[in-house]
């Protein structure tokens, strides 16, 4: 009561000054009552601690500079580790004169990326064709193509940030199409075979864990195919990762089915359009729509997720994370490891989901 | 959502139906047609221009990545020399010891240089095919040195860090059945973890093979506050394994393993070869290295695929002593692994 | 959908012009597509696992494990006396069965009625644990050694999944609860370090955490000589949190019936406060002669018959500490990490879930005089609920699914120990299939469970 009592004085006295507003924000929003202010000045205190503790391992007892053995005295972060050890975590056991072709395929990105930043281009529907284009180039990028003379880089030796990403956004470029499809199965009133089928589908695969998926993709897929038939341990996750994560994509999609109303469909068959031509034109261009953020979070979901493929051997950013400290010289460096693999994620998925959350909040200010 | 479940169910109990009527139905002869036309493992290699071969990839001085990026190592250097004696690239894979037996099986690599313990039920169930033996070793077992443990039977009660998926693994719990001791296993994904709980004190001793652990104890932050024990409690014959049944592949990872053994008996060195190849007297020298007989091409390999392979890393010695041995961190002894002529064990068949 | 046109398909034109039709020709051409590939794979399957030699089927269940495991729970196997059981269960699915049809002819479903639900969970599941209790040894329970089978393995390995799972649950709602609700506080700090921590772990794999923490936990322990000890009670070291055990005495089953029927009296002395108060307003005092009931009557127990249970501490024996109740530092890790990221979630679900109940609530509840704290949980939090239970159902079974990244760390749940089955053993698909299925089943069940909560919410709302 009293805080609001300040601020109506300050109202009436003209324009007041810069500490009675801090003062008195801070008595509304931090001291209203005992309690409040002593669990203010607990929190304070916790965050003093943590800010001690962090600047002292970070900054004040860390070794610095290119040497290795200055870590082994040092009590804190190891900065020497990320000096030589960086390359690796990016793309791994890349070929070293090869590593321009990563670089290559950031700055062919940004370059379609830029463009986006005008309304009119990003609503085109080349856009688009020109992102999947891209992604298709990128690849013979990194891979390399014979046909080209370009030569091959093996996907054993693919790692690092760079897998990661190839992983996740191969994994929804994939799996986005056959999500739709199994969720317009799902969504089928006159099929019910097919609509069993993609139920199945559906919820088998959203009842087991990811792990399991990934060991039946690295044990048992290659099993799958004929006896010489030779599958790429890399593809073999990758094919895991999509069939995963289409059973997700295909519930998302099918949240934005359901919120079309029927009038919609109906009015599209009165007009004569069969099926596809109806859920093409009409039913999806405004289902998708509505779908995007939740999109968005499952792509983050799986950025995360791709993170298990460490598991069964290969070399993202956990995967090379284990080989490079199994480099006797450094060794006991794994904490700065975990901290560094860390704040990769983080900023590519915070960064991510505050884009989709700007993006939800336009979506509704539209729809108002 | 309730005819969800059962839509799953009938899922399960179709796939379940499936599985006992094909897995009753026995099996059809028609398999040997294809085998017989289908292109052996060497030709494949040939043709790809790459041999794929399997390695540890965290096993210091057996193969582990060094600052460039590169696989090194001894298990390293032998795939080289397959590689090189057929003329083709290579490419390493790194595996785990959970994964490595599915990856030769998947075709996912061509042959296991992966300290890999020639055992029967391996040999005989699993379809693989042994090659002989590259190093000669025995399951040991590393402690703290101010620890309380002097020898294997203070070990009662200990807990036991150990990488699963391993021989090692079972000798383990055989060991310490048959001298009535309890132990506590804590078991990890890939001998790196193993190590890195070891050295966390999540663990009294550590184990695995004795090569192993001396690569271990030697990317210690103190090597020396940790020694292994006298005690060897198994036989490790660790090899090269291919898929059961390709014999002419076998052939030659047999011998291309044989003659880098053959290659240090005759004094044949990385540096000496060429001129060896030239000017050796010894009738077997000749035979070797491709100036007499037809070896090579009875392998499908070229004249001088011996020629070829021993530059790649030296003789056995050579890439002992390169990798492992006294001048490494590793300082291993090259005991059971000397030449027989020497009182080891490394006996390889003449080449005649 | 609308029924078929009954005009004569006079050709195969017509047929394909009648939408039903039409659909069914193409269903039973996908239905053929997809059996043709499976039945493809399934010939590749066995033509590969004929050339590579290796044996199928289940039988390997049965053979040796020679494994050793670290984390044990002791697994229940039942033993003669299975046909008391047997009857038990029969005896229990026909008393439901006869109870839904009398219910059905009173136009209702058992769903509808709590008291009933309780009665059938009794039926099925109390009566035949009573019957398994009293008929003696019909329970052993099996310590697992190397010489178990592989079978026992994979048991073992489902307990330990069930456990991390289940403490893990309880830990992350309340971790989550709380988080959400100071996510909402008014004090602006408490509201912006809680969003830092939901924004930090959601956008960080949880595999990434669950090393660090490991690491960290593991780095961070002394060695089992310079143990930390809390009054000897619990004591903390590198290979685990001891804390004792309860050791049954003689009389600790009498002890626990006497509980049990306390509690029993406590709730039809709940229901008839309510009631009370329901019809007249009169509040009767509830708390304090529960809490005195419960101390009278288990102290009254615990007088005339002795200690019912006996604590066993840890104590240090060669090289670890032996006895009590162990929690490894791989169980620890796993339990603190699925715990810290489970409940940055479930804060989000709360703080959804509080918004969504709409402000006239709880300025009714305020201008009614109930103070905040009753406010949250008598009007906010059970009318959240509604709209929380369904998303938090799913973050528990994320949290089960994800347990299984224990293979990770070597904490031993049911991935990691078909992992090792699959490389002992030689055999790839059955285990793996398995795993799924042990999976699917607990997706199932819970699934099946949220139908009737659904169900029964949707009756309330009416």
């Amino acid at each position: 009561m009293k805080s609001e009592a300040a601020v109506e004085h300050g109202a009436g006295a003209g324009k007041p000054p810069m500490w009675s507003i801090a003062l008195g924000w801070m008595r509304r929003n931090l001291f209203n009552s005992w309690l409040n202010s002593l669990i203010t000045l607990a929190a304070l205190w916790m965050i003093y601690e943590v800010a001690v503790f962090l600047v002292g391992w970070a900054l004040v007892n860390a070794a610095y500079g290119f040497d290795p053995e200055s870590c082994r005295a040092a009590e804190g972060l190891c900065w020497p580790f990320f000096a030589d050890t960086w390359k690796l975590f990016m793309v791994g056991r890349y070929p070293f004169e090869l590593r321009y072709r990563p670089l290559l395929v950031v700055l062919l990105i940004a370059g379609v990326a830029v463009p986006g930043i005008f309304r009119a281009v990003r609503q085109s529907i080349w856009y688009y064709a020109v992102w999947v284009a891209a992604g298709v180039v990128a690849l013979f990028i990194i891979r390399g193509a014979d046909f080209l003379n370009i030569s091959l880089v093996n996907t054993g030796l693919w790692g690092g940030l760079m897998l990661t990403m190839i992983l996740s956004v191969a994994g929804i470029g994939f799996s986005f199409p056959i999500g739709v499809v199994l969720a317009l199965g799902r969504r089928s009133q006159s099929m019910p075979i097919v609509r069993a089928l993609c139920v199945g589908y559906i919820e088998l695969i959203r009842g087991v864990p990811l792990i399991t998926i990934l060991f039946m993709a690295s044990n048992m897929l290659p099993l799958f195919f004929p006896p010489g038939f030779d599958l790429d341990k890399v593809l073999a996750a990758q094919i895991g990762i999509i069939l995963f994560s289409a059973a997700y994509m295909a519930e998302v999609v099918r949240g934005g089915l359901q919120a079309i109303p029927r009038g919609q469909i109906e009015a599209a068959e009165a007009v004569g359009l069969n099926y596809w031509q109806t859920m093409a034109f009409i039913v999806l261009p405004q289902a998708l729509r509505i779908v995007i953020p939740p999109l968005v979070s499952t792509f983050i979901a799986l950025l995360k997720d791709t993170s298990l493929v460490a598991i069964i051997g290969l070399y993202d950013l956990l995967g090379i994370h284990a080989q490079i400290i199994a480099n006797p010289i450094w060794l006991g460096q794994g904490v700065e490891g975990y901290v560094f693999i860390g704040l990769i994620y983080w900023i590519i998925c915070f960064s991510i989901s505050r884009y989709a959350s700007k993006l939800e909040k336009r979506f509704q200010a539209a729809q108002h | 959502m309730k005819s969800n479940v059962m839509i799953v169910v009938a899922f399960i109990v179709g796939a379940v139906l499936a599985y006992l009527v094909l897995s009753f139905t026995g099996s059809e002869p028609a398999t040997t047609q294809e085998e017989a036309t289908a292109p052996g493992l060497l030709e494949t290699i040939v043709s790809r221009g790459e041999l794929k071969c399997g390695v540890s990839g965290t096993l210091p001085g057996f193969a582990s990545l060094n600052s460039s990026g590169e696989m090194v190592g001894f298990d390293v250097d032998f795939c080289k020399a397959t590689a090189a004696a057929i003329g083709v690239g290579l490419s390493i894979e790194a595996l785990t010891a959970k994964e490595r037996f599915t990856a030769l099986q998947s075709g996912r690599v061509d042959v296991l240089y992966r300290n890999t313990t020639w055992t029967m039920s391996r040999d005989v169930k699993l379809g693989l095919d042994f090659h002989g033996v590259n190093y000669y070793d025995g399951q040991g077992f590393m402690v703290r040195k101010d620890g309380k443990i002097k020898n294997a039977k203070d070990m009662d009660g200990a807990t036991v860090c150990v990488d699963t998926g391993t021989t090692t693994e079972l000798n383990l719990a055989d060991y310490f059945r048959s001298n009535g001791m309890k132990y506590k296993p804590v078991v990890f994904e890939g001998a790196d973890k193993a190590r890195a709980a070891y050295e966390a004190g999540r663990c009294d001793v550590h184990t695995t093979d004795a090569s192993g652990l001396a690569g271990q104890r030697s990317a210690l932050k103190n090597p020396n506050d940790h020694i292994i024990l006298p005690e060897i409690i198994s036989k490790e014959p660790l090899g090269p394994v291919t898929v059961h049944g390709d014999n002419k592949w076998g052939d030659v990872v047999r011998w291309v393993l044989n003659v880098l053994v053959v290659a240090e008996e005759k004094g044949i060195t990385q540096s000496n070869v060429e001129q060896m190849a030239g000017s050796s007297k010894d009738p077997e020298v000749q035979r070797m290295l491709g100036k007499t007989g037809t070896f090579g091409a009875d392998l499908g390999l070229s004249k001088d695929w011996a020629v070829k392979a021993i530059p790649s890393g030296g003789n056995y010695g050579e890439i002992f002593e390169r990798n492992i041995g006294k001048s490494t961190p590793l300082k291993l002894d090259r005991g059971l692994n000397q030449l027989w002529s020497k009182g080891g064990l490394l006996y390889a068949p003449p080449i005649r | 959908m609308t029924p078929p046109r009954r005009d004569q398909p006079q050709s195969l034109i017509a047929l394909w012009r009648n939408p039903v039709a039409r659909a069914w020709i193409y269903q039973i051409a996908i239905l053929l597509a997809v059996g043709l590939g499976a039945h493809t794979l399934f010939q590749n399957t066995r033509r590969n696992l004929e050339e590579k030699d290796t044996v199928s089927g289940f039988a390997y269940l049965a053979n040796e494990a020679s494994f050793g495991i670290g984390e044990i729970l002791p697994v229940p196997v039942l033993e003669g006396g299975l046909i008391h059981l047997l009857i038990a269960i029969v005896a229990g699915l026909f008393l439901v069965f006869l109870l839904s049809r009398w219910q059905k002819r009173r136009g209702s479903t058992i769903g509808a009625d709590t008291r009933l639900v309780i009665v059938v969970f009794i039926l099925l599941f109390g009566v035949p644990l009573a019957v398994l209790f009293y008929s003696g040894d019909t329970i052993r329970a099996i310590h697992y050694t190397e010489a178990n089978s592989y079978g026992v393995a994979l048991m073992v390995g489902l307990l330990n999944t069930f456990k991390v799972s289940l403490i893990g649950c309880v830990l992350a709602t309340l971790l989550g609860l709380f988080l959400g609700i100071s996510r909402l506080s008014s004090n602006w700090l408490v509201a912006k370090l809680s969003e830092t921590y939901i924004e930090i772990v959601r956008n960080i794999p949880l595999l990434v955490q669950l090393f660090f923490v490991y690491i960290a936990v593991l780095r961070t322990l002394p060695q089992p000589e310079n143990s930390l000890r809390f009054f000897d009670v619990a004591i903390l070291n590198n290979r685990g949190l001891y804390l004792p055990s309860p050791i049954p005495q003689d009389f600790a089953n009498l002890f626990m019936l006497s509980i049990a029927a306390t509690l029993t009296g406590i709730y039809f002395w709940r229901r008839h406060v309510k009631q009370r108060q329901d019809r007249t307003g009169e509040q009767l005092p509830f708390f304090l002669p529960s809490v005195a009931a419960l101390v009278a009557v288990s102290g009254l127990v615990w007088l005339i018959f002795g200690t019912p249970f006996q604590l066993e501490y840890a104590e240090l024996r060669g090289f670890n500490f032996v006895g009590g109740l162990e929690l490894s530092p791989e169980f620890t890790a796993m339990l603190i990490s699925l715990t810290l990221y489970t409940a940055a979630f479930i804060a989000e679900i709360v703080r959804s879930g509080i918004q969504a109940v709409s402000k006239g609530q709880r300025e009714a509840a305020q201008s009614l005089g109930l103070r905040g704290g009753q406010t949250l949980r008598l009007i906010v939090l059970p009318q959240a609920m509604r709209v929380m239970i369904p998303p938090l159902t799913s973050q528990f079974l994320n949290l089960t699914k994800n347990s299984s990244l224990g293979t990770a760390i070597g904490f031993a749940e049911v991935v990691n120990i078909s992992g090792t089955i699959i490389n002992q053993s030689g055999q790839a698909i059955e285990p793996i299939a398995l795993t799924m299925v042990i999976y699917l089943t607990f997706s199932l069940s819970i699934s099946m469970l949220m139908n009737w909560y659904n169900a029964k919410m949707r009756l309330v709302e009416r």
